[in-house]
């Protein structure tokens, strides 16, 4: 599992690297692998038959996580702005 | 905006291909040519990330005490979506937090749980992960009214660097961008980590 991580770290030192190269392609070369595995991961949904049957409560849980997640987010980010700019409105 | 409909429109024809059973979906399973493509993707990643120490220059410019706001969004995302496992109580805690992991990144982040906890709980990561960020494109201005001028860029989550940063410039002003990318940069960089932990436990 690690495996993905460590390759991540060996990639950032090669790109440190050769910081100097220009190494435009890369980002194509994520999008494409990016659009695989997407591709990928829908074959394994649309062939797995009890998610496409559950396709609208996985829906709902995923709406119900959305809203949770950002609505912690915002609440903990409106505690930081209270505690850096208090009342007066706020220079970054 | 554009980059994002092809990416759905690939698993939307995934999708397709999986339901007319045009690709069997046991080869992808048995093949295992996902994770192949993920370690390749990740390795690319990394590269962009090294090659790029501009972006890490900028940084330099940063209000000091606006270094919080990434930990304050990952902390609050996670209570949040802990407090949403007390709704969904078949899903386990774990299961929860991974996908809010995601912070709004659902390409990386579907992928990740895909790879470790199946198709059904990546399914639920990407619906959930495009909808924060379609929740903030939206929202932006009312957070910003209610919650503060970071509000916006909490929401926004690992996207307060690309896809969302202009409604967060324009909702919460110009001199937040520098915070707004330092943000999803270490939101971002956080994603493969806080999911790959949540997924192990």
């Amino acid at each position: 599992m690690f495996t993905i991580i460590g390759l991540m770290l060996t990639g950032m030192l090669l790109g440190y690297f050769l910081r100097k190269q220009n190494l435009g392609k890369i980002h194509k070369a994520i999008t494409v692998l990016i659009w695989l595995l997407l591709f990928l991961l829908g074959i394994e949904v649309g062939g797995n038959e009890q998610i496409v049957k559950g396709l609208h409560t996985i829906g709902l849980e995923a709406l119900i996580l959305t809203i949770g997640g950002t609505l912690g987010s915002v609440i903990a980010a409106w505690i930081l702005w209270k505690a850096l700019y208090g009342q007066k409105g706020g220079q970054a | 905006m554009k980059g994002s409909l092809i990416i759905v429109g690939f698993f939307i024809a995934g999708t397709l291909c999986g339901v007319c059973q045009l690709i069997p979906a046991d080869f992808i399973t048995d093949s295992r040519i996902s994770f192949y493509a993920l370690c390749a993707l990740m390795f690319c990643v990394g590269i962009s990330i090294g090659n790029d120490p501009q972006t890490l220059k900028n940084f330099r410019s940063l209000n000091p005490r606006l270094v919080f706001l990434p930990v304050m969004t990952i902390l609050g995302t996670l209570a949040g979506s802990a407090a949403v496992n007390l709704i969904l109580t078949h899903r386990s805690l774990t299961d929860c937090l991974a996908v809010g992991s995601g912070f709004g990144y659902y390409s990386l982040s579907s992928i990740f749980i895909t790879e470790y906890k199946g198709a059904e709980l990546g399914t639920i990561a990407l619906l959930a992960n495009i909808s924060r960020e379609i929740l903030t494109l939206l929202a932006a201005p009312l957070l910003a009214h209610w919650f503060g001028k970071l509000a916006p860029i909490s929401a926004g989550g690992a996207t307060s660097m690309d896809t969302t940063l202009p409604i967060i410039t324009r909702t919460s002003g110009q001199q937040f961008v520098v915070v707004s990318i330092f943000h999803g940069f270490i939101v971002d960089f956080s994603v493969p980590f806080l999911v790959t932990l949540f997924c192990s436990l």
